[in-house]
């Protein structure tokens, strides 16, 4: 870590932003959740357009309210929410990589729409891994800048590497990877788990009719409301729970579980949430509308490769 | 559920498989799933993602590059159509937890003994001779939920969960009893604390109770809790 540098300082520190690597894994078995970057797609364009490989930390900033300034000159890119951002005063363009000069100002507002920008720096933010990781996990106090689960806090300087001043490649996102988060989304939903015992009509339901983002929403899990799912199980035996796993405690309000969801959990389950969908769902502020689609396990593989694919390409 | 041949392969998402080896929540469970466990990591080896056992399942992640869904399912079929239950189970040490039983580490002890008919003392008497197993680590990291608990002890969770629970409080609820490793939310019946690190992110292996693990809780007296490094600050609010 000898080449590491100051590369941003945190003037004023927004509600939550977290370092994110692409998680933590491996460990799951003690009860340690996975983390990693609740929008997937936004989280690895960024990092595509800085240069970076696959799984460089980048900064989650939800909702906005921070403010960063450049220790040293950086390539940067910010994908994901518009959180109304600008460097210095004017607009900071985004899906797309942007030199920064020492002393310049970045500010992520307020959502103009989505809810999670994601900022990476060349050769991403730097950080000792805990566990294999530095995915920043506020409940389990594990990973982030600090390695104990920290959102940053004002005075938090966040280190990069010597290559985070290359030049800016003119590296732009193309048209159809930017999600038009004012669109109500088709989260796909792969069927399995209990799904076969619920009853006929709430199945129709959950496919037909819209749903909407509730406020108790993190990155533990998001609730949704709409209509009341019944099935012939209430509490079943705890068993392992994957990312995006949809399950529907006994007021039949599904809920989709995230990245920091509890490894276990008890509840019936629908299936699980695409890791596409999940992404698109975490760029969700509460009361926006979604709906569910079911597609096959292959269909979403599918999916997912083209996705990866394309993040992929030679920066 | 309905009757259903076991062990059952279910969809897990597109990187998942579930197998539900057991339908009901027994000791006997243990061999098969460790087992179970032990052969995955020899066939899946790098292709593997992530292990979540539970009770009567486990849930297997693995790695979308080197295996397609079916490939995992063939595998997965093969290493059950092999499957010998661990035996080492019996042979496994026993984990040994030092624990401080007072009311004012465990605002529960009180109504539990109230609860079962008995004295404070008889209920740590009954908590401590029992050698429990741990079934699942889930909820916390380290947290290991562990049975069987004496049905006299048996207490339903509390209605309102704490929004503090501190490190190390050892509590019940059914008949699971665990130990917090870290402060948190919670809502078990606290009866005491204990002073063993559950869980420390800078040690080797990170969580000291794994599944399968046998455990007992070891009853001392505040000073021996103290000198073990055991906080005996209050808790901070009423249930």
């Amino acid at each position: 870590m000898s080449h590491d540098a100051p590369g941003l300082r945190v003037l004023r520190a927004g509600p939550l932003a977290l370092l994110q690597d692409e998680g933590r894994f491996g460990v799951r078995r003690l009860g340690v959740t996975q983390g990693g970057p609740a929008d997937i797609h936004a989280w690895a364009w960024a990092n595509r357009l800085a240069g970076n490989v696959w799984g460089a930390a980048a900064l989650e900033v939800t909702f906005g309210g921070l403010v960063l300034k450049a220790e040293r000159d950086l390539r940067l890119a910010v994908c994901g929410a518009d959180l109304n951002a600008t460097l210095d005063d004017a607009a900071l363009p985004l899906w797309r990589d942007v030199s920064v000069r020492r002393g310049q100002v970045l500010r992520f507002q307020q959502p103009v729409s989505g809810l999670r920008a994601y900022l990476a720096v060349a050769g991403g933010f730097q950080a000792v891994p805990v566990m294999g990781s530095v995915a920043c996990v506020v409940r389990e106090q594990l990973g982030g800048h600090d390695g104990n689960g920290s959102s940053l806090a004002e005075g938090d300087v966040l280190m990069v590497s010597q290559s985070a001043a290359r030049r800016s490649g003119n590296q732009q996102a193309p048209a159809t990877a930017r999600p038009d988060y004012g669109v109500v989304p088709a989260l796909a939903l792969i069927p399995g788990a209990q799904i076969a015992e619920f009853d006929g009509a709430s199945l129709y339901a959950a496919f037909h009719q819209p749903w909407r983002v509730d406020d108790r929403a993190d990155r533990m899990g998001v609730r949704l409301c709409g209509p009341v799912l019944r099935c012939n199980l209430t509490r079943m035996i705890s068993e392992g729970l994957g990312l995006g796993a949809v399950q529907v405690p006994s007021d039949g309000q599904p809920i989709a579980l995230l990245n920091d969801r509890q490894t276990i959990g008890g509840y019936p389950r629908l299936g699980a949430l695409t890791p596409l969908a999940c992404a698109r769902l975490a760029q969700c502020l509460p009361g926006a509308g979604i709906r569910l689609k079911a597609v096959s396990a292959e269909a979403a593989l599918a999916d997912y490769r083209r996705f990866m694919a394309s993040v992929a390409k030679e920066a | 559920m309905s009757a259903v041949t076991l062990p059952r392969l279910e969809s897990a998402g597109m990187n998942g498989w579930l197998v539900r080896l057991f339908d009901a929540i027994d000791e006997s469970n243990m061999p098969w799933i460790l087992a179970l466990v032990r052969d995955c990591e020899a066939t899946f080896g790098d292709a593997l993602v992530d292990l979540v056992s539970s009770y009567t399942t486990l849930l297997v992640v693995f790695d979308i590059d080197r295996l397609t869904p079916v490939q995992a399912r063939r595998q997965l079929q093969r290493v059950l159509a092999s499957l010998e239950p661990d035996q080492q189970l019996e042979h496994a040490e026993i984990q040994e937890l030092p624990t401080w039983y007072d009311p004012s580490v465990g605002p529960e002890l009180e109504r539990l003994a109230e609860q079962a008919g008995m004295s404070c003392a008889d209920v740590v008497e009954c908590h401590s001779s029992v050698t429990y197993q741990v079934y699942a680590l889930g909820f916390a990291p380290g947290f290991a939920f562990m049975g069987s608990v004496d049905e006299r002890l048996e207490m339903s969770r509390l209605e309102t969960p704490r929004k503090r629970v501190p490190a190390g409080s050892v509590g019940i609820t059914g008949r699971q009893t665990a130990a917090y490793p870290m402060a948190s939310p919670g809502g078990w019946n606290l009866i005491g604390r204990t002073a063993a690190i559950l869980f420390d992110r800078k040690r080797e292996g990170f969580s000291l109770l794994r599944v399968g693990d046998r455990v007992r809780f070891v009853p001392v007296l505040q000073e021996e809790f103290v000198r073990l490094g055991g906080s005996t600050a209050a808790m901070e609010e009423a249930p």
